[in-house]
């Protein structure tokens, strides 16, 4: 699994919760650009725990803006997703 | 800018609402008839929104009590347990609560919100994990902004995604607690606590059950969902509201928990608040009582419940998974069940509106809690115009019907 894989996963479930968004990239804003309701991001944030099986704890997510920041910080939590 | 300008989506979202007819968050009772009635607009209107699940609130001996303990005791503490004093009301009610869930140590807080918030965030210290059901009340949200331990959630009421969710954790050291709730708010439905007990305890964490909704109203000595389940021995920690069933306003916890007063001079919603004023605790203690012998209460509680959730489900409409005196309709949007709302209370029957992010999957919802005194009639009443309604705004249809019945 490449790094870049994270951001793809991230943007495939992003696509599931933001129907009809278009153009999701790595430097999207998730909540600002998107207009994502916190509740959603928790919907992905279990959905991204589940897909590398770890543990994203809330307060970590407090600091993620974009698609970019949330897949490092998957990737931080999980070698595995980096390799 | 502004200061509040931060809240224009919210704004537009209230504005929208208010001009559907009656603010639903600022309804006024402008007297309270019965436990179950009150004047609403200079109209006469029935009471489904309540969660005074035993209608204790107008109860002659609690009031009576309330009465003497003000005259007593005055109007207020004026200060908090720790800064200010203690009274004699508040320790008899901990440990009359102690005795009544069979445990070594109680402490009250002056709201059910305060006492989640307290308990859950002072529990969990910075190397711990906090791990709570998905559908969570706000006050456990809160506790969560509140703790610097790392807080994770699984999927609402799934015991499966419990045990993967602590299986994470199990390497990363620190205690773990685990918070569920006996009957969820929204839709009523009921935790399976077993499973989530056994789960907690195979991982070695720590149970904390909000019986907020519960107490009062489930097991056979009303003691919520964990004496109903045959699990008091495995939740280590029970939080509770005296706002419900108990018809007075406070939170309290119990627990077995060596050390447990400690928790006094750590929690600061216990500590930096004021404390409940004598009337109010004579009350909850004089209304506990009836929550121990409650046993034909509770039942009559529990046939009003089926008797609405029945109602309802056979008229069309879609309710939630348990029968519980937490009895919630859902609508196809959040327009549909502010006007279905507005349509009610123009009728005389006053529900709960609850829209997300309140409620589970953005689900818009009308919500009524049963209490054990509404009368039959009350409840036919209640159901006939829901299903008048639910007609007129084709909210119900005959395939529902055909497949509910």
């Amino acid at each position: 699994m490449t790094g870049t894989d994270v951001e793809a996963v991230i943007i495939r479930e992003l696509h599931k919760l933001a129907s009809g968004s278009v153009g999701i990239k790595a430097d999207t804003n998730i909540v600002r650009e998107l207009n994502l309701p916190s509740l959603d991001v928790m919907e992905l944030v279990m959905a991204l725990e589940d897909e590398y099986d770890i543990s994203i704890p809330l307060d970590r997510i407090a600091d993620v803006e974009t698609v970019h920041e949330l897949a490092e910080l998957v990737r931080s939590l999980n070698k595995k997703a980096d390799v | 800018m502004g200061i509040l300008d931060k809240f224009k989506d919210l704004n537009a979202a209230y504005d929208d609402i208010k001009s559907a007819g009656a603010d639903p968050f600022s309804v006024r009772f402008d007297e309270m008839l019965s436990s179950t009635e009150a004047v609403v607009g200079g109209k006469k209107t029935i009471l489904f929104g309540t969660n005074n699940y035993l209608g204790l609130t107008f109860d002659q001996h609690s009031v009576e009590q309330a009465v003497t303990a003000l005259r007593e005791n005055g109007t207020g503490t004026t200060g908090s347990r720790i800064a200010n004093g203690s009274y004699g009301w508040h320790q008899r009610l901990e440990t009359e609560l102690a005795e009544f869930f069979g445990r070594r140590h109680a402490m009250t807080f002056t709201t059910g919100y305060q006492a989640n918030l307290g308990i859950i965030s002072t529990l969990a210290g910075r190397d711990d994990h906090l791990v709570i059901d998905a559908d969570s009340h706000a006050c456990i949200y809160d506790a969560c902004k509140l703790t610097s331990a790392q807080v994770t959630r699984f999927k609402h009421n799934d015991f499966n995604d419990l045990r993967k969710r602590l299986s994470r954790l199990e390497d990363k050291g620190g205690n773990i607690i685990v918070v569920t709730e006996g009957i969820y708010s929204m839709l009523g439905d009921k935790a399976p606590l077993k499973e989530i007990a056994a789960v907690t305890k195979e991982f070695g964490g720590y149970l904390v059950v909000d019986e907020a909704h519960s107490m009062g109203v489930l097991g056979a000595n009303g003691r919520g969902l964990a004496e109903e389940q045959g699990v008091e021995d495995q939740v280590d920690f029970i939080v509770g509201t005296f706002s419900k069933s108990l018809g007075a306003i406070g939170g309290f916890c119990v627990s077995n928990v060596d050390d447990f007063d400690l928790l006094r001079v750590a929690c600061r919603p216990y500590m930096f608040t004021a404390s409940l004023p004598c009337s109010v605790v004579a009350s909850v203690v004089t209304s506990l009582e009836k929550v121990k012998n409650g046993q034909f209460l509770r039942e009559k509680l529990m046939n009003n419940a089926q008797r609405l959730y029945d109602g309802l489900r056979n008229a069309g409409f879609d309710v939630g998974p348990d029968v519980s005196p937490v009895v919630a309709i859902q609508l196809t949007s959040p327009d549909l069940a502010v006007a279905f709302w507005n349509a009610l209370l123009d009728e005389g029957l006053y529900v709960n509106l609850a829209l997300p992010p309140a409620t589970p999957m953005g689900q818009a919802l009308l919500r009524s809690s049963v209490s054990a005194v509404h009368s039959q009639k009350q409840i036919d009443n209640a159901i006939a115009l829901f299903t008048k309604v639910g007609r007129e705004f084709g909210a119900i249809t005959p395939e529902r019907i055909a497949s509910a019945s």
